[in-house]
């Protein structure tokens, strides 16, 4: 319970933010409060805005070049990370074919596998789907994908939107340890990562950008990984 | 919170409620799919244990059960456990050897939801025990009062009716206060308890002045057998004084809106015409009753793990 915060939409984020749902900002400050609290952290960014915004304009190229009917594309973010990703791509989208994409969020909380070996019940995430995904071709966009349940848990949850033509998976970053046989059609980075590193996503607002400012940092332990490391955190579900 | 007895908001801290609202209010979007169901409470199994007639909380919980998915089973002890002269304990003793992930307990005296859930491994959510709580129907007032005003600081809440005898007003102002809205309650001084203020409630005998600049307006069920056995004179009279129309509204603030428990005494607590339409949201309270027994499944059925505690 440590974490609850008001429903209610008026209380200021502190400093992380990238949409107008606050409890996408709920969530991301709740990652960062947890990563500062351990003391022998260390941070090291992987990708910065520029490098993200690069990968996000290829990955609009590649999705362009691939066969698909650009007429259809639907793109489902993840959050929350996925959510200001899912936006830069759809502009990416927009400008290379002149058509913006279909644009949704979709919580996969409770299409997890593991709730019922958790002590505690995960927030819940805000899920906005539009429209049917009926005949779309649904892109997934994730931030940061390791063991692949996140993505297999997504599936499951758009299937109960209907019947896509197809689905592929977005992923900022990919940094292995998949438990699970998922692939990802697009990604922007691999990153391996050694156990006891974490690796997050983080939207920055700024007072003087009109866009949230965006980075990937991988987080690492002086000491022994401990159970309580970010890993189980980000790359757990992802 | 998996695990913990929901018994009373009385026990429950502000963060907590916000929690449960929050979760509603994410549960909503389910209720607006083709497909209604998700499978989160897959295999685990619900008993709504009703010692007393409810058919709209029980199918609420019914419905809420099913679309996450878990098995819901229907046990009524109105007759048939009861009359074996099988005892209250033993009876929820027999349903703990089934296992189920939570029980609903709905009786007509108050405590009788804490003393199942002393016997019980899985957790107990109150769905009403005599003149005592009723939380879900408190919790889905809230969000409904959340939903249309966006706050719950600097609110007032005038709740009006059978004070004394309704856990729908207990539950309500326990809710409200902890939530920072400030909470009034109305009705003929025989249905005012004693020593009500110290709840943090103001009490009045005069409808008019208890809703005089309210944004919420809750009308209580008025139990008609209670009604000529010397609470109050008759129907006519508390439907006078008390009842709430259009024209008594006008005291209230514009934007007023109008609540209801159910089902509507039509023409005793509420004229028709409010009964059925804005600024009345009682059917607005029903389906989000949907909802937030959800949130309350979600986030309590199953049974607590020791070593997993976050």
């Amino acid at each position: 319970m440590a974490n609850t915060r008001s429903p209610s939409p008026d209380s200021p984020p502190a400093e992380s933010a990238h949409s107008a749902s606050p409890a996408l900002l709920d969530g991301i400050a709740a990652d960062q409060a947890e990563a500062s609290a351990a003391e022998e952290l260390h941070e090291r960014v992987v990708l910065d805005d520029e490098r993200i915004r690069r990968a996000l304009r290829r990955i609009a190229h590649e999705i362009v070049e691939s066969d698909a009917d650009l007429s259809a594309l639907y793109l489902v973010a993840i959050p929350n990370g996925g959510v200001p990703l899912a936006r830069r791509l759809a502009e990416n989208l927009e400008s290379l074919a002149g058509a913006r994409p279909q644009l949704g969020i979709m919580d996969t909380t409770l299409y997890r596998d593991d709730l019922a070996s958790r002590g505690t019940r995960p927030r819940l995430r805000r899920t906005e789907m539009p429209s049917s995904v009926d005949r779309g071709v649904v892109i997934l966009v994730e931030d940061v994908v390791s063991t692949g349940r996140t993505i297999r848990a997504a599936m499951d949850a758009l299937m109960d939107f209907g019947r896509p033509q197809s689905v592929r998976v977005v992923a900022l970053v990919d940094r292995g340890h998949r438990e699970l046989p998922i692939k990802i059609d697009y990604v922007g980075k691999n990153i391996p990562t050694q156990p006891g590193e974490s690796v997050i996503f983080r939207a920055h607002e700024r007072a003087d950008a009109e866009e949230e400012v965006l980075e990937v940092v991988v987080q690492s332990l002086d000491k022994p990984p401990s159970a309580t490391s970010g890993t189980d955190r980000v790359g757990g579900m992802a | 919170m998996i695990g913990q007895d929901l018994l009373g908001i009385e026990h429950l801290e502000r963060d907590q409620i916000e929690l449960i609202l929050e979760t509603a209010e994410r549960m909503q979007e389910i209720g607006t799919r083709d497909v209604k169901k998700v499978p989160t409470l897959r295999g685990r199994t619900v008993v709504n244990l009703f010692f007393e007639p409810s058919t709209r909380t029980q199918t609420s919980f019914e419905i809420a059960g099913k679309r996450l998915a878990a098995d819901v089973v229907n046990f009524s002890v109105s007759s048939s456990s009861l009359s074996k002269s099988e005892s209250l304990l033993d009876t929820a003793k027999t349903l703990d050897a089934m296992d189920p992930d939570a029980v609903i307990v709905r009786h007509k005296v108050a405590g009788v939801p804490q003393r199942i859930a002393d016997v019980l491994d899985a957790p107990v959510i109150n769905a009403g025990d005599g003149a005592h709580e009723h939380p879900s129907q408190a919790l889905l007032d809230m969000l409904t009062v959340y939903q249309e005003k966006g706050r719950f600081e600097g609110l007032s809440v005038a709740i009006i009716g059978d004070i004394a005898h309704s856990r729908v007003a207990r539950s309500n102002i326990y809710g409200f206060t902890k939530l920072g809205a400030e909470v009034r309650v109305a009705g003929p001084p025989t249905m005012l308890p004693p020593h009500i203020e110290t709840l943090g409630v103001k009490a009045y005998s005069s409808l008019r002045e208890a809703l005089d600049g309210v944004d919420v307006v809750m009308a209580l069920r008025i139990q008609n057998e209670r009604l000529g056995g010397g609470i109050f004179p008759s129907v006519r009279e508390y439907s006078a004084t008390f009842g709430l129309d259009r024209a008594k509204l006008r005291f209230a603030r514009r934007d007023a809106i109008v609540m209801h428990p159910g089902p509507v005494n039509r023409g005793v607590e509420l004229s028709h015409d409010l009964a059925d339409h804005r600024p009345s949201v009682i059917l607005d309270q029903v389906r989000n009753g949907v909802a937030l027994r959800m949130a309350l499944l979600y986030l309590i059925a199953g049974r607590a793990f020791p070593q997993d505690q976050e």
